[in-house]
């Protein structure tokens, strides 16, 4: 069953690029039966997407999560989010998907503690780069453990 | 009646959002409505010291919404520093498919995933239905519609520039690839589709305004200065052309003028209450000189649209006010379509045009240290103006972004509608809705440079007059 993963942020405001970082890590380790995106923020062409797959992780920065960050699997049903954001949530997402496309993935919310986001600049925080590494190694874990299971 | 300053709160992470606070009076009236939009203006200070090669790149780092207009509007300064006024057909025409696919994916989007469920379901629906989840559910085609003709316009972004982020296709001087045959050949199959649905939608927001026009005209509507780019010969020019002012009957203020020297026309006012600058027309001064663009704007400013469906379009929009301007903000989403189904015939056009396959792709000219790039950006002008020094380096960059220039309208928009619709001292669903589809009408960036995962709310604060907060309603 193929794997989505869908990393978004804006790599050009310090620690909210955690999640283009995020999809990278996991686009070098060329992992079989994962294939990876990046993008800005999530978009409603993207139910398109997602409805292919089987898996989808949606990797973003957070501001508050548990340290290093949090995986949790994402509820499909969620309702929208948005006054005017051209973004949509990743929860809308799920939902978008399976009422326009009828299928929806098992999906999961990778969410990366960040701390550094008033600024530009290409760079991750140390303690970002921490936790982005901290998050890479549990998702080859728990993509091996997917297989093997 | 005393004054109070309004602070606006630090902002930690989230940048893009909304916060409105509406003053009373003694009376218990309002006085005064402010839409606060946190701007963050480092963004100038941050591309100085870098290479000019680098800024069309750079600059994308500044908006997840519309990366590709500041790509273009950069691209085009730099097309200055490195002295060529005129790039190859094959490059103008590739960075023309580039923008009508960006306009094209925009419109699209705004129409059928911030507009749709307001006109589909009215202002008071719940807003947990008037959502494009509930347009899913109720119109499915129609949200399918939605979904599709963004999908179209990003794959054109993805042929044009490389790829749907950060995009490398317009340099210095010209682009880096021109449109394969079978690119070509893909786009063309779904052309007719999607001009199909560009139709639809017009029908849509047009049969809508017309429905509904005794109530619009009334709602956040007020006459203004409208200002755009049109090319020499007065027509729409999304791309490229010199700039127009218009006042509210359709005079011109200011006409055909070079934008390289727009900074003589067009001044920035600073306000305690907003990090965000209020940019005017200088021979008008701030009172009276302030101005709209973006969609109503261009179809306003412009003598015609140089595609044959658009301009029936046109002049149909236009009937209603028996040829004048029209300045009924919510006529802002029926000029939105028109300027869709412009960009599909303007995609339709250059797919059938054999320059797209030419291999001459860039220029170079005599180096200049000072440029100005502008383009019609989605939501409005938008502006990229740099000074390069003798080592390559950006010493000076100054941008006026679309949103910034519709902030005084947006402001008169949401003061009008809580003038008519506040009742009491308290915010209700009703006034809340009102405001966030003012707001909505300009198509405002309030998420430029950072997103925020399910954090994008509007803030609405009431306010008496010694200051106390009445109300306070966040729509997220």
């Amino acid at each position: 069953m193929k794997t989505l993963v869908l990393g978004y942020g804006n790599p050009g405001r310090l620690d909210d690029g955690l999640g283009p970082a995020f999809a990278e890590r996991i686009r070098l380790m060329g992992l079989p039966g994962v294939e990876v995106e990046s993008n800005y923020q999530l978009n409603i062409e993207d139910a398109e997407l997602v409805s292919r797959y089987g898996h989808v992780v949606f990797a973003d920065a957070s501001v508050d999560s548990a340290e290093p960050f949090d995986f949790r699997p994402l509820d499909r049903h969620a309702p929208m989010v948005g006054f005017s954001s051209h973004s949509i949530t990743a929860g809308s997402l799920l939902g978008l998907a399976e009422a326009l496309f009828g299928s929806v993935p098992r999906a999961y919310a990778m969410a990366i503690r960040g701390y550094e986001f008033n600024g530009f600049g290409e760079h991750l925080s140390p303690a970002a780069r921490n936790n982005l590494g901290a998050a890479v190694e549990f998702f080859g874990a728990w993509r091996s453990a997917c297989r093997d299971g | 009646m005393g004054t109070r300053k309004i602070v606006i709160e630090p902002v930690t992470r989230v940048e893009g959002h909304g916060k409105v606070t509406i003053l009373l009076d003694e009376a218990g009236q309002v006085s005064q409505a402010r839409l606060h939009i946190v701007e963050f203006r480092g963004f100038e200070r941050f591309i100085q010291g870098r290479p000019y090669w680098e800024i069309p790149v750079l600059v994308q780092r500044l908006c997840g919404i519309c990366p590709v207009s500041h790509h273009l509007a950069a691209a085009k300064a730099m097309d200055g520093i490195v002295g060529v006024d005129r790039l190859t057909p094959t490059a103008e025409k590739m960075r023309r498919l580039m923008h009508y696919g960006q306009m094209f994916q925009s419109h699209a989007l705004h129409f059928f995933h911030l507009v749709s469920p307001d006109l589909l379901f009215g202002f008071d629906a719940d807003p947990l239905e008037r959502n494009v989840i509930g347009v899913a559910r109720k119109y499915p085609e129609l949200a399918v519609q939605g979904v599709m003709m963004r999908k179209y316009g990003q794959e054109i972004i993805k042929a044009t520039a490389g790829k749907k982020i950060h995009g490398t296709g317009a340099i210095p001087g010209g682009i880096n690839k021109n449109l394969s045959i079978a690119e070509r050949d893909g786009f063309l199959k779904e052309i007719d589709q999607m001009l199909a649905w560009c139709r639809t939608s017009l029908t849509i927001a047009r049969d809508y305004t017309l429905e509904h026009l005794d109530e619009l005209a009334d709602f956040g509507s007020f006459d203004s200065n409208h200002v755009s780019l049109v090319r020499a010969d007065g027509a729409m020019d999304l791309y490229h052309g010199n700039l127009r002012a218009i006042d509210k009957d359709g005079n011109r203020i200011f006409d055909q003028v070079d934008y390289q020297g727009y900074f003589k026309y067009i001044a920035e006012e600073v306000k305690p209450w907003s990090y965000m600058k209020f940019p005017f027309i200088s021979s008008l001064g701030p009172e009276t000189g302030w101005y709209r663009v973006g969609p109503l704007a261009r179809i306003n400013a412009c003598d015609f649209i140089d595609t044959p469906e658009a301009e029936v379009a046109r002049k149909d929009f236009l009937s209603v006010t028996d040829g004048q301007p029209n300045n009924i903000t919510m006529a802002y989403h029926w000029a939105r379509m028109v300027e869709l189904l412009h960009a599909g015939e303007k995609i339709r056009e250059l797919l059938h045009d054999p320059d797209l396959q030419g291999g001459d792709l860039v220029l170079k000219g005599e180096r200049r240290g000072e440029s100005v790039g502008l383009i019609e950006a989605p939501r409005g002008t938008l502006f990229h103006h740099y000074k390069v020094d003798e080592n390559d380096q950006v010493t000076m960059a100054n941008l006026i972004v679309s949103t910034t220039n519709n902030n005084t309208p947006m402001n008169r928009a949401v003061e009008g509608v809580a003038r008519k619709y506040l009742s009491g001292a308290e915010i209700t669903e009703g006034l809340l809705n009102r405001v966030e589809v003012a707001i909505r009408a300009y198509d405002p960036c309030l998420s430029c440079a950072t997103h925020a995962m399910g954090r994008m709310p509007l803030v609405v604060e009431l306010h008496d007059a010694a200051g106390r907060t009445l109300d306070r309603r966040v729509r997220d």
